[in-house]
């Protein structure tokens, strides 16, 4: 020790370095939390669980520091380099995984207990390298000192800083690029314990991870899942483009789905949207036998329509078939596996393709409309008179049919004007409405090829929102959004794209 | 390539200024070879044979085949006419038609993604007057039994989109930074035809005769003439020229120009369109269910031989057999430039048939471009094409693999010097034409391109120019010379569907009448 031609550790650098791979190692822990959370909803259970796993892997790292014998510098700088391109990479990696792999859950752990060992085996690295320096009992304090202040530190900077600054894919990104920064200032404080050739190709790898990570952090916004972030209240858990739209899901108090940006459905209030939208058509169907769903791909109209026992069949027309795998992958539980039901058939196509090639059908009892809202022409082509004469002739002579039909109140035109083009298609019509708090008042038109009455009672009891009481309640119209005199939506003049678009605009003015 | 370089070839096609911006400095270009496709066109081998056929004599010991009515001719006119005889109850009738295709210039192709046009692809809905066409129409379902447009037969919004300084528009007249003085030519325009909305009809033979004056002067003239200088409108007006006659609006008879506006007004509004994915190739086809297995194609009527109590036709089959004909009366439903050769001293003056290419896209997925959404119809501003339209999207298939169909009429004053490079083209020469034209509107067209088929249309549609109506030799064509009757769009000097219909339909009549 006492040995004055042997280079001397440079201590402070140590002692950074101790501080930014706890700092680091924490943030990878609650990155891998946190993100768990998010996609995977129930925010306790993803969190003790990763975290117990993560504390579970730090200690296999520990353990097999042991078997570390000789170039413990060496070991130690690799192991920093393999934990800032795994940490580094987790969020991102986690994100794309979410979307694509077959499952989840394997990935999540696997990627934790990769991190945590290598995380677990950089301290006890780093003690072996330092005890040549100080006492025992100094070590263990300093060092241990400094890993507890990195990890206060992590925690307050990833909640107060990182996270609103940057989102989890930055952050994950930032860290890995200390990490690797780490890595080379090691070869550089520990260079004199390593052989000169191998310092030489560590420098390079450091260098690599390092540029490696910094075009992706500069590059992030090429991946659209960070940027959409900014248009939504809660954290984006699921993005993909499919051929027809954007699908995006994000998870906060409740799971909500946009398509192109518009609202779909909240877990929060979805059950007063799809009962109303299924379970008034069912009480004045006589038959339940064979059901016809157009658009509806998330499962959730499926969920209550098999809640009837007397449905046999039940075809689903949805464009979309990232739609359809979403919805399995993500609202598996809350749709009540309604994707998977033997009874289901599942076809990808323009539904009024369909409808226009499926004339012959054997007839459906009840059809279930429900398209995202005649935004554009090819949406607003599913609102017309020709549209609905299509799907009159799939339809039993007692048929019934019912169509999401945006909101009376802020479209009220339009509503009016899908209720008018039904009409015009030859159905007996019988609109309204229910109040469904992610989208406001909502409005369906229910329709039949012969005059009916409201419906007075539900086939079915125990629903969360509607009861016979309150099934009578929708049929009533306060004056605010009673009918008005519109036009009717044909394929070559889509009066209703222009309705919709005004009272859009009006809205969001 | 013959004696034209290519880049020769592409200026005799777009233009020599777009050519030069497009094809910049590079002097040549090789096609691309890496786009598939076919280049396609009517059965030249078996057509030019008209021009020289064997003598009459080879046909001696030819076996004989007799029929009532002879149709020479199975596109349009030919085909409105063994519609109309086998309606009005004449079952003893053939059509001998040249191509291996029915249909002529309204013919159709097919992929296994959609039918699609080769030709003419339209047809406003006819004025409530056109008792024939409206009959037709409700027959196939077009019209209901109250004589309404069937909903997925107009033509499905959005109907068109304009291409203009970089950015796709809805509509068809550049409304984009349009001066106020443009805006009040266009509304003075539009008033000005819909005064004429009574002197013009559909079919021309029932407009009136009251302003044959129009016919001596040029369309561009006559706007300047009535204070109309706005070059959107005068653009709007020369692409209603070249859409309908393959001319420029300076060499289209100002008469001609106010008939393709006025003819389709109804009640002072312009007559919606129809259409079908394959085109007017729907039309045909319903016509030729009438005809049946009496419409034959590869047949060339190689002679016509006119008497007294019959007419014989001397039939050259596809395979190389022989047929004589023998019918009580013949329907020439052919262009004109053919009627000659088989009829001698028919007058021919004032008859000028423009070439055209037409191109089929065969695309991966849909084109990406700035601004509105695909459209029926997509005009590009400034380009001598007429653009393209969209074979999916009557059909309400809005997303995914498509064609599109690509017309470039060749407008140039010299028909003869245009059908010829047309001719002389290669498959490269022409799929690069119309990529280099479309790719200033999708510059990623390329890579959704699967596949691009030509059609050349040397003869593809009589022009009316100035003194086409007072030429002397238009109101006489039509009329029937002993057992011979006429029947085409030729003889009205604008090729429209109307027109052709008219004139089998007429044809037919005499001959009912005989």
């Amino acid at each position: 020790m006492g040995d004055a031609d042997r280079p001397r550790l440079n201590r402070p650098l140590l002692f950074v370095t101790v501080l930014v791979i706890a700092t680091s190692g924490l943030v990878y822990e609650l990155l891998a939390g946190t993100l768990a959370s998010y996609v995977l909803g129930d925010s306790v259970t993803q969190f003790s669980t990763t975290i117990g796993t993560y504390l579970f892997a730090m200690g296999i790292g520990s353990f097999l520091s042991r078997y570390v014998k000789n170039d413990v510098a060496r070991r130690f700088v690799e192991v920093e380099l393999g934990a800032a391109v795994l940490g580094g990479l987790s969020a991102p990696l986690l994100f794309v995984g979410f979307a694509r792999a077959e499952s989840f859950e394997v990935l999540l752990y696997a990627t934790i207990v990769a991190i945590g060992t290598l995380v677990g085996l950089e301290i006890p690295l780093l003690m072996r390298i330092l005890k040549e320096e100080l006492a025992f009992a100094d070590l263990v304090a300093k060092v241990l000192t400094f890993d507890y202040v990195g990890a206060l530190l992590g925690s307050v900077l990833f909640a107060l800083l990182f996270v609103p600054a940057m989102g989890l894919t930055r952050t994950s990104l930032f860290f890995g690029m200390l990490n690797a920064a780490v890595a080379l200032l090691a070869t550089h404080t520990l260079g004199h314990l390593i052989a000169p050739k191998v310092t030489r190709a560590l420098r390079l790898v450091a260098i690599l991870v390092i540029a490696g990570l910094a075009l992706l952090f500069i590059r992030a916004d090429r991946f659209t899942l960070w940027t959409e972030q900014a248009l939504y209240r809660d954290p984006v858990v699921f993005a993909e483009q499919s051929p027809f739209q954007r699908i995006v899901v994000t998870r906060g108090r409740s799971t909500e789905l946009y398509l192109d940006g518009h609202l779909q459905l909240s877990t929060a209030d979805e059950h007063r949207y799809h009962e109303s939208l299924v379970h008034p058509a069912f009480a004045v169907a006589p038959r339940h036998t064979r059901v016809l769903v157009l658009g509806g791909g998330d499962g959730f109209a499926l969920r209550e329509i098999f809640r009837y026992p007397d449905v046999e069949e039940v075809t689903l027309v949805d464009l979309d078939e990232a739609v359809v795998r979403m919805a399995r992958r993500i609202f598996g539980a809350a749709n009540g596996g309604s994707l998977d039901d033997p009874r289901l058939r599942i076809v990808h196509d323009d539904a009024m393709v369909w409808l226009d090639e499926h004339a012959d059908a054997p007839p459906f009892d009840v059809a279930v409309v429900d398209f995202p809202d005649p935004g554009n022409f090819s949406l607003g082509k599913l609102y017309t008179r020709r549209f609905y004469a299509l799907l009159r002739r799939v339809l039993a002579p007692d048929s019934v049919v019912v169509v999401q039909s945006t909101s009376p109140l802020y479209a009220r035109r339009s509503f009016w004007c899908i209720e008018a083009s039904m009409r015009a298609a030859g159905f007996h019509t019988r609109p309204y409405h229910a109040n469904v708090p992610s989208f406001g008042e909502w409005g369906f038109v229910l329709a039949r090829k012969l005059p009916f009455d409201e419906p007075a009672e539900l086939a079915l009891r125990g629903l969360r929102y509607l009861d016979d009481a309150t099934l009578r309640t929708l049929f009533v119209f306060p004056p605010d959004m009673s009918r008005v005199p519109v036009e009717i939506n044909v394929l070559n003049e889509q009066v209703l794209v222009r309705y919709y678009d005004d009272e859009v605009r009006q809205w969001d003015l | 390539m013959g004696s034209l370089t290519r880049r020769q070839l592409l200026a005799a096609l777009l233009g020599a200024p777009l050519t030069a911006r497009l094809y910049g400095c590079r002097p040549e270009r090789e096609p691309p070879d890496s786009i598939e496709g076919e280049l396609l066109g009517p059965d030249l081998r078996l057509g030019h044979r008209l021009r020289q056929p064997p003598p009459l004599a080879a046909w001696r010991d030819a076996p004989q085949r007799r029929t009532r009515v002879a149709i020479v001719g199975g596109g349009p006119a030919g085909l409105s006419a063994a519609w109309r005889l086998a309606r009005r109850g004449e079952r003893d009738f053939a059509v001998l038609e040249l191509d291996t295709k029915l249909g002529g210039t309204s013919r159709d192709g097919r992929s296994e993604v959609t039918p699609y046009p080769w030709g003419a692809h339209y047809l406003p809905v006819p004025g409530r007057h056109n008792h024939d066409l409206r009959a037709l129409l409700t027959e196939m379902g077009a019209l209901d039994e109250r004589g309404e447009p069937a909903e997925h037969v107009l033509v499905r919004e959005p109907h068109e989109r304009l291409f203009f300084r970089g950015y796709w528009y809805p509509g068809l007249y550049p409304y984009a930074g349009a001066s106020p003085s443009d805006l009040a030519e266009l509304s003075r325009f539009r008033a000005l035809t819909a005064r004429h909305a009574e002197s013009f009809r559909l079919p021309m033979a029932r407009s009136a005769r009251d302003r044959l004056d129009l016919d001596l002067v040029d369309g561009a003239t006559w706007l300047r003439q009535n204070g109309l200088r706005s070059e959107r409108l005068h653009w709007l007006c020369d692409y209603a020229c070249r859409d309908d006659y393959g001319l420029r609006l300076e060499d289209t008879s100002a008469w001609a120009l106010l008939f393709y506006w006025a003819a389709r007004l109804e009640d002072g509004k312009e007559a919606p369109l129809l259409t079908w994915p394959e085109g007017n190739g729907a039309l045909v086809r319903h016509l030729a269910q009438a005809a049946g297995e009496r419409a034959l194609t590869g047949r060339l009527v190689a002679h016509i031989e006119p008497s007294q109590d019959e007419v014989r036709l001397a039939v050259l089959n596809s395979d190389g057999r022989r047929e004589r004909w023998v019918a009580e009366r013949a329907i020439l439903a052919v262009p004109r430039f053919a009627a000659t050769r088989l009829v001698p001293n028919l007058p021919t003056e004032g008859f000028d048939h423009g070439a055209w290419l037409v191109a089929n896209l065969h695309l991966r997925d849909r084109p990406i471009g700035r601004g509105v959404e695909l459209a029926w119809d997509n005009v590009l501003y400034d380009s001598p094409s007429l653009g393209y339209v969209t074979a999916t999207h009557q059909r309400g298939r809005d997303f995914g693999p498509t064609v599109l169909t690509y017309y470039l009429p060749l407008c140039e004053t010299d028909s003869r010097a245009s059908r010829q490079a047309l001719l002389a083209a290669e498959h490269g020469d022409l799929a690069e034409a119309a990529l280099l034209d479309l790719e200033r509107a999708h510059p990623s067209l390329r890579s959704v391109v699967r596949r691009l088929d030509v059609w050349r249309w040397g003869h593809a549609m009589t022009r009316p120019r100035v003194g086409f109506l007072l030429g002397g030799a238009r109101f006489e064509a039509g009329h029937p010379r002993g057992r011979l009757h006429f029947a085409h769009s030729d003889l009205s000097g604008v090729a429209l569907f109307e027109e052709a219909f008219f004139h089998g339909v007429r044809a037919a009549d005499e001959v009912l009448a005989a």
